[in-house]
């Protein structure tokens, strides 16, 4: 479904990685691992089309990317270091504004969503009078709201306690059950109920299971 | 999540995202006033700075509206894409399945209506401050109309190349000013036209001209420059 | 000539094609500059007019003709980095940029002491000279974008984007100047009489000055580009090379 085929990155001089080839198919889950600053976040972004700073070829169902951005964009989902949830508007309005740039509109899945997260009551509070772990969740509602078929988490259990990660580690398990994809960077040690593949960025030798 | 999604068109969602930045205006409503109070305020020292003569002031009002508005439109680009910047929805913009293009020209319309169009609206004003004979407002009003937006695309590229930087400010400026020149230029020419009796109708098509070259081009600048801030 | 052209795209043999080339440009530049210099000054003759003022042309008009090729050139090279993502083209554009600069603040500077005894004043809002003054003001933004940004990359790139709109924009910004100063000219006659006018006398040294002045510009670039071709690909080997080489060279002359 999504592939990457001998993707090299240098960065500062440095290579981050090179002859990086993977792919994933529906219902897998890909952890990226390695140690700070071995190009976690910087692969994530590539694969994104958020960097274009590479060579190598990423293709969305047998199409590079470059070519099919906005049907691409369609079916991905992107959770980066920033929250991209704006301070001055409230979790709905931002929640809203998601939706209609992913072009649909959906409330009761937004309202759903929140409530699901322990934010109910708070739909029409402006963001910057919530505490940084209510921030986070509705930058994660935006994660049950999205109809993506392919998400790329960057370290999506930041800030969360440990119900907030056991739901998100079910709602990642769903998601691959459902036929969906996942991509994400982690330090915790997953659970989850269905297999996970691993890239390790530190031994650069690509897939090992 | 057991009700039916609906499906928006492009300009539903570009609708949506016109919402989204006037109902920021509304929340943060300083990013509208501020440059206002700095074209009240800076307008106003040229009196106290040259001298209150009314001869004189006719004489100067029009280059010094034009010059004041053009400043406080490059002032005002700083919330255009800053916050954006700062939360990461810079990033989710850009990775919309909406064509680039459009959502920038949206953000950069609805920009301008909570900073370029109050600027227009309150020139009059200080073209009466400023005794600008009377058959000067229509064509000062007219040229406004045409040449704000012009300006607010201009200094979005600025804004959008200069983002990530952490003093862009001052930057911005150098960049933006010396490619505004054509604008001020023509939008005094209007008014001093109008002021001699001669036809500025033309002019007016000028600025008109640019106005559009400047939407047809300006966008994939913009976007070009906003792929490079986020990296 | 697609692949002297394409080799040419190769820092390395942008590198190797320039040392070969360089002394026979350091000689033709010199000579030009010595028959150009001497001639004009020394044995063209004075104008009926100005006088000898009028030898301040042979730096100021190619210096404008300079300047303002200069960032044609460099926005090709912009284009060629942003579409083909050529670094030999960008470390070019980083080249240009404040050597056009430079050209322009000559221009600028020649042109307010040739004016100063022609015009009785060092500063007119000619059209011309207002056009070169937002000529420079464009090249020092482009220089000041470029290093705004840490990151070589994005500097490198943001520089692009701003010299293409850049090209777009000079030749409104020049159309609205000479509009406007149609409207605000002053009454005085700022233009030289016509070409034909002048003797070959005149016009010769100005051709041989010419040459020598887009020769500089040239030196300026090629060895500006030389040097950011040594800093951006001191970790290849080849440059390893050469550095050794030429400390060998060195240890063996002291």
């Amino acid at each position: 479904m999504f592939a990457a085929t001998n993707l090299y990155c240098e960065r500062d001089e440095r290579v981050l990685f090179s002859h990086l080839d993977f792919s994933i198919s529906a219902g897998e889950v890909l952890q990226v691992q390695g140690a700070n600053g071995s190009g976690k976040t910087t692969l994530l972004r590539i694969l994104c089309g958020l960097n274009p700073d590479y060579s190598g070829d990423i293709t969305w169902q047998g199409q590079a990317v470059q070519d099919i951005r906005e049907t691409f964009n369609g079916e991905l989902f992107y959770l980066g270091h920033s929250p991209a949830i704006n301070k001055a508007l409230t979790p709905l309005q931002n929640l809203r504004w998601y939706c209609a740039s992913r072009g649909f509109s959906d409330d009761a899945a937004i309202f759903t969503g929140l409530a699901e997260l322990g934010l109910a009551g708070y739909e029409n509070i402006p963001c910057h009078q919530m505490s940084a772990g209510q921030q986070r969740r509705v930058s994660l509602a935006r994660l049950l709201v999205s109809q993506a078929t392919l998400w790329i988490l960057d370290e999506p259990f930041t800030a969360l306690d440990k119900r907030g990660v056991a739901e998100l580690e079910a709602r990642i398990a769903a998601k691959a059950a459902e036929g969906g994809a996942v991509i994400l960077t982690t330090h915790h040690t997953l659970q989850l109920s269905c297999p996970v593949r691993v890239i390790n960025l530190d031994v650069l030798t690509g897939v090992s299971n | 999540m057991n009700s039916q999604p609906k499906l928006l068109t492009t300009s539903g969602a570009l609708g949506a995202g016109l919402r989204r930045e006037l109902q920021l205006a509304v929340r943060s409503p300083g990013n509208t006033i501020n440059p206002l109070m700095f074209f009240i305020i800076s307008v106003s020292l040229f009196p106290l700075g040259g001298g209150s003569d009314s001869v004189y002031l006719s004489s100067i009002a029009p280059g010094v509206i034009w010059v004041t508005a053009l400043l406080a439109v490059m002032l005002s680009m700083e919330s255009l894409f800053r916050s954006d910047y700062e939360d990461g929805s810079l990033e989710q913009l850009l990775l919309s399945p909406q064509p680039l293009y459009f959502q920038l020209l949206m953000k950069v319309f609805s920009h301008w209506l909570v900073t370029g169009l109050p600027l227009v609206l309150l020139a009059p004003l200080l073209g009466l401050m400023l005794s600008l004979p009377v058959q000067g407002y229509l064509p000062l009003v007219c040229g406004l109309l045409l040449g704000t937006p012009t300006l607010s695309l201009i200094g979005a590229i600025g804004m959008a190349l200069t983002v990530g930087l952490s003093r862009g400010g001052v930057l911005l400026a150098v960049l933006v000013l010396p490619l505004s020149i054509p604008v001020l230029v023509f939008g005094t020419g209007v008014v001093d036209a109008a002021l001699t009796g001669q036809n500025f109708a033309g002019l007016l098509a000028l600025l008109g001209a640019i106005l559009a070259l400047a939407l047809s081009l300006a966008p994939l600048a913009i976007g070009a420059a906003l792929r490079i801030s986020v990296n | 000539m697609w692949q002297w052209f394409y080799k040419l795209g190769s820092p390395r043999h942008f590198y190797d094609m320039t040392t070969a080339f360089l002394p026979w440009l350091y000689g033709i530049t010199f000579f030009l500059l010595i028959v150009g210099l001497v001639w004009g000054l020394g044995f063209a003759p004075p104008d009926y007019q100005m006088g000898d003022n009028y030898r301040i042309v042979y730096i100021h008009v190619p210096s404008a003709s300079i300047a303002l090729g200069g960032y044609a050139m460099m926005a090709c090279m912009a284009a060629m980095h942003m579409i083909w993502k050529i670094k030999m083209a960008d470390i070019v554009a980083k080249a240009i940029a404040p050597v056009g600069g430079m050209f322009c603040a000559l221009c600028l500077f020649s042109g307010s002491f040739w004016g100063k005894p022609t015009w009785g004043t060092y500063w007119v809002w000619d059209a011309r000279i207002t056009s070169t003054l937002i000529l420079l003001f464009v090249y020092v933004g482009v220089a000041a974008l470029r290093n705004a940004f840490d990151s070589e990359n994005a500097g490198s790139k943001a520089a692009s984007v701003l010299t293409i709109v850049g090209i777009v924009n000079l030749p409104i910004i020049h159309y609205s100047v000479n509009w406007w100063n149609t409207l605000h000219q002053v009454g005085s006659d700022l233009s030289l009489q016509a070409e034909g006018a002048n003797p070959p006398e005149i016009w010769i040294p100005a051709f041989f000055m010419g040459f020598a002045l887009l020769g500089i510009f040239l030196l300026a670039i090629i060895l500006r580009s030389r040097n950011e071709i040594l800093v951006r690909e001191r970790r290849t080997q080849w440059v390893q090379d050469l550095l050794d080489h030429d400390l060998q060279e060195g240890l063996q002359r002291a």
